[in-house]
């Protein structure tokens, strides 16, 4: 028995599931991952898969990858948010739902979890990935090497959270796991501990990538671009990744403590033993609440481009706008006890963060006047990314004066943890974070593909996706003020609140429908690519610097280096520059990185390191340690990391590009 | 100066040697800022818990100064061989390098040696991290701070090993001033740690 324990850990039998939704959810994710598997094997791309995508070093292609990996979890999310509609809806009264009480509990959860960490950052460093390099003029971020590493890290954690579904169960104790009840003595499965491992793992992943798209904006910018010239979207990734920077090892270590707790019988957390359950709030926020900002600010910056682009108007007040973003970078660190005004703190210190929360929302409503006055007296297109712009503005206005109501104390002693404040944050993240994403996603596609997404289906999404949420949320605002909390597995039928709970499921029901035609759009357009191509490389009519090289960007981005002048160069060079035939350019060769096998060999081993601190199997989360420490001490060691594109391969690759610009049609856009 | 010790901080671009140097060197500092809010994060969380002794022993009656002393010294001693490293390096003289490094090394071994006899001690008379939160709070912020020497003296032998049979190239240097900003950056956390943890503790404030 010991020998077993000794090689197993707290692995057993029992550890598969037994209800018939979790072995539902557990047996199709590894046959769509078969079905993956037999494609590959059948159209025989697996070396393809290897050496072009998951050892890449590209941003652009490690951008696509936090894609895919984003839009999948938004659907596992998005089926833990309609099985918990589902169970609210039906569970009423003598009916007790479609779930137990200990799966729903694990569905919220993991939706929280699993929406925040997976789809939220996953798009955003997707985002962030495909199109920073080449807005700044530069070839490539300061360090590629961490760069593909953080990616795995990501995907490390993300495949951590998901065997959790198969094997052993989720946390139940909520997305952010409040001490006590995620202690030992409360919560003893495996389900906490693999929350723990699967946001450690992917949080330092994310630590990473803070540090490295933080050098690459102050260190790789092109000649002329000085700090106020930058795009806006630049400007917000900086600010989001100083926040990285700043919270995210207080998440490190919030996350060691709780583990040290369970797995070493320490006392931070604890009821007994003089631990301070308190202090856990406060940490996990002093990190939450800059984290919500992190995952805004980058939608900030892609809504200040795309409403920009499609105002075919420069954007009102740069200066304001930066301004407001460092104003928001620095007051998201002195607003999180907001979240727990009825845990005690007292009148005076409650009022002080009271205040400086809605002090917060001048800088914001500064922003949501000045991309409004850019669309004042613009030429306005109507294309799906300035839908999901338009929507953005009217939901994150409703959303934010939500807020701003909360943060009076008093108040917030009503509304604390009803479905009023779950309905308020889900109007920010969904209205203003998923939104600028999909926004996002629309506008850069053609930049890394060749064409464009289908503008018919594009439209249909956003509506599916805009009156779903005012079905879904709108309902919950109402049940809140008349007082559901969040989290109810069942209620009573005497309180009447079933019929909006339908409602709101029906809402939940529009939105997966939105998703559905979001990813059918993507296929749509690559199966009908020719119909969307892009000649030219600046299918929008841009303004930055991204639209100024052809499409799909070439893997070093610039065959020349850009020196830019003004705010806009793109938009400057295509309207103010004398129509003189520069003289033909002169390559140079360009030094690039290698790709790298090590990277997803650190990812399957964090994925090893990982499961064996969740089940006890220290012999495997050793030797996975000493084999991470291996790699990488391969890797600093290896000095030969870079090579050199000769000068005559960019000439043969830029003149390819320039025989397909000569394909173009007329300008479609003036 | 050397590139390693001198990068330029202008606009360059290319993924020159000198672009190379002055990323790495800022990507570092930059590292070092977020270990920095880490330990911020620790030493937190040790002030609000040290004197949640839950009626066992504090810091007035388990610390040994003496001991603490010594600790502080030879760390203290290890930065000031490390710097003289550096200066090796920069003079590119191999075989100083790996003369002061090699001490450098050997201090940080003993450090570590006194810190573990210490904790070891603390374990068997029955004082281990299970016996409060504040025990809890101080074998964690301490730990944390032998961990990241543990991991340096790691780097260290890799690197030596590296410079005794490669001698010193780019790649080397670049890495023994990653190293040294590292090694000093610890030794700044370790004054806070013998500040607020062993000499405020053990007056009992």
């Amino acid at each position: 028995m010991d020998y077993i324990a000794g090689v197993l850990g707290k692995l057993n039998s029992h550890v598969f599931p037994t209800d018939k939704v979790t072995l539902g959810a557990a047996i199709s994710i590894p046959l769509g991952g078969l079905l993956v598997i037999a494609l590959l094997t059948y159209t025989k791309r697996w070396k393809w898969l290897w050496k072009d995508w998951l050892t890449s070093v590209d941003p652009k292609r490690i951008g696509v990858m936090y894609i895919i990996v984003g839009l999948l979890m938004l659907v596992r999310g998005g089926v833990d948010a309609l099985m918990m509609r589902a169970q609210q809806a039906t569970s009423v009264g003598s009916s007790h739902g479609i779930v137990s009480v200990n799966t729903f509990q694990q569905l919220f959860s993991a939706h929280g979890t699993i929406m925040i960490f997976f789809m939220a950052m996953g798009l955003m460093f997707g985002l962030i990935n495909l199109v920073l390099p080449m807005m700044i003029g530069s070839r490539d971020v300061a360090f590629p090497f961490m760069n593909l590493t953080s990616f795995w890290l990501f995907a490390a954690g993300m495949i951590l959270i998901n065997l959790s579904l198969g094997i052993g169960q989720f946390s139940a104790a909520g997305w952010l796991a409040y001490p006590p009840l995620s202690e030992l003595r409360f919560s003893p499965g495996v389900g906490v501990d693999y929350w723990i491992w699967s946001l450690q793992i992917a949080g330092i992943g994310s630590l990473l990538s803070g540090i490295n798209f933080f050098v690459t904006i102050i260190k790789m910018r092109c000649r002329g671009m000085n700090l106020m010239k930058m795009p806006l979207f630049v400007w917000s990734v900086l600010c989001t990744n100083l926040l990285i920077m700043f919270a995210f090892p207080i998440l490190t270590v919030t996350l060691t403590l709780l583990f040290l707790d369970r797995t070493m019988g320490m006392h931070f957390f604890t009821s007994g033993f003089g631990g301070n359950p308190m202090m856990y709030v406060n940490l996990i926020w002093a990190w939450g609440h800059p984290e919500v900002y992190i995952l805004i600010l980058p939608a900030f910056g892609i809504y200040s481009e795309v409403v920009a682009t499609f105002s075919r108007k420069r954007l009102f007040g740069y200066t304001s706008m930066v301004w407001a973003l460092a104003a928001i970078t620095i007051l998201s660190f002195s607003v999180w006890l907001h979240h727990f005004f009825t845990m005690g703190a007292g009148a005076d210190v409650n009022g002080f963060f009271g205040i400086m929360t809605m002090v917060i929302a001048i800088p914001t409503g500064v922003k949501i006047f000045n991309w409004l006055a850019t669309m004042f007296r613009g030429r306005i297109r109507f294309t799906t990314p300035m839908y999901w712009f338009m929507g953005f503005v009217g939901l994150f206005t409703v959303g934010g004066v939500a807020g701003v109501v909360m943060s009076v104390p008093p108040a917030d002693f009503q509304l604390h943890n009803s479905l009023f404040l779950v309905a308020h944050f889900h109007t920010m993240i969904v209205g203003g974070v998923v939104f600028g994403y999909l926004a996002g996603i629309t506008y850069w596609f053609p930049k890394i593909f060749g064409f464009r997404l289908n503008e018919r289906l594009g439209k249909w999404s956003f509506w599916c996706w805009f009156i779903g949420f005012l079905l879904a949320f709108v309902p919950l605002y109402i049940l809140g003020l008349m007082g559901a909390t969040r989290r109810l597995d069942h209620y009573s039928a005497s309180l009447g609140w079933q019929p909006l709970f339908i409602v709101s499921a029906i809402g939940a029901a529009i939105i997966s429908a939105g998703v559905g035609i979001f990813i059918l759009q993507i296929i749509v357009s690559i199966i009908k690519r020719k119909d969307n191509i892009d000649y030219t490389g600046d299918p929008w009519n841009g303004r930055t610097l991204e639209w100024s090289i052809p499409s799909p960007a070439p893997f070093y981005n610039f065959a020349i280096e850009p020196v830019v002048t003004d705010r806009d160069p793109f938009w400057q060079a295509k309207h103010l520059a004398n129509n003189n035939e520069a003289e033909a350019p002169h390559y140079k060769s360009i030094t690039m990185p290698k790709n790298s096998s090590i990277a997803p060999i650190i990812g399957a081993l964090s994925v090893a390191f990982g499961f064996g601190m969740i089940w006890h199997i220290w012999w495997l989360t050793i030797a996975s340690l000493v084999a991470i420490i291996v790699s990488i001490i391969i890797r600093i060691s290896d000095d030969n990391t870079d090579f050199v594109v000769p000068a005559s391969k960019i000439e043969e690759i830029e003149l390819g590009y320039s025989a397909k610009r000569a394909l173009a049609p007329k300008e479609k856009y003036a | 100066m050397s590139e390693a010790a001198n990068p330029t901080m202008g606009l360059e671009v290319s993924n020159t040697e000198q672009a190379k140097n002055a990323k790495t060197l800022f990507g570092f500092w930059v590292y070092i800022m977020t270990d920095c809010v880490l330990f911020a994060s620790l030493f937190a969380t040790y002030a609000v818990l040290h004197r949640s002794t839950f009626g066992g022993p504090s810091g007035e009656t388990l610390f040994s100064l003496p001991n603490v002393l010594a600790e502080t010294l030879i760390l203290l001693t290890s930065s000031f061989t490390c710097g003289l490293g550096i200066l090796s390096a920069r003079a590119r003289h191999k075989n100083k390098v790996l003369f002061w490094f090699l001490i450098t090394f050997v201090l940080g071994v003993a450090f570590l040696f006194l810190e573990l006899t210490e904790f070891r001690h603390l374990v068997i008379t029955g004082n281990s991290w299970r016996r409060s939160a504040f025990l809890s709070a101080f074998f964690t912020l301490v730990g944390t701070h032998g961990l990241h020497i543990s991991v340096g003296l790691l780097w260290l032998a890799v690197l030596l090993g590296k410079i005794f049979s490669k001698g010193l190239s780019k790649n080397n240097i670049r890495q023994l001033t990653l190293f040294s900003i590292f090694w000093h950056f610890l030794d700044i956390i370790w004054i806070f740690i013998f500040t607020i943890v062993y000499l405020m503790g053990a007056l009992g404030k």
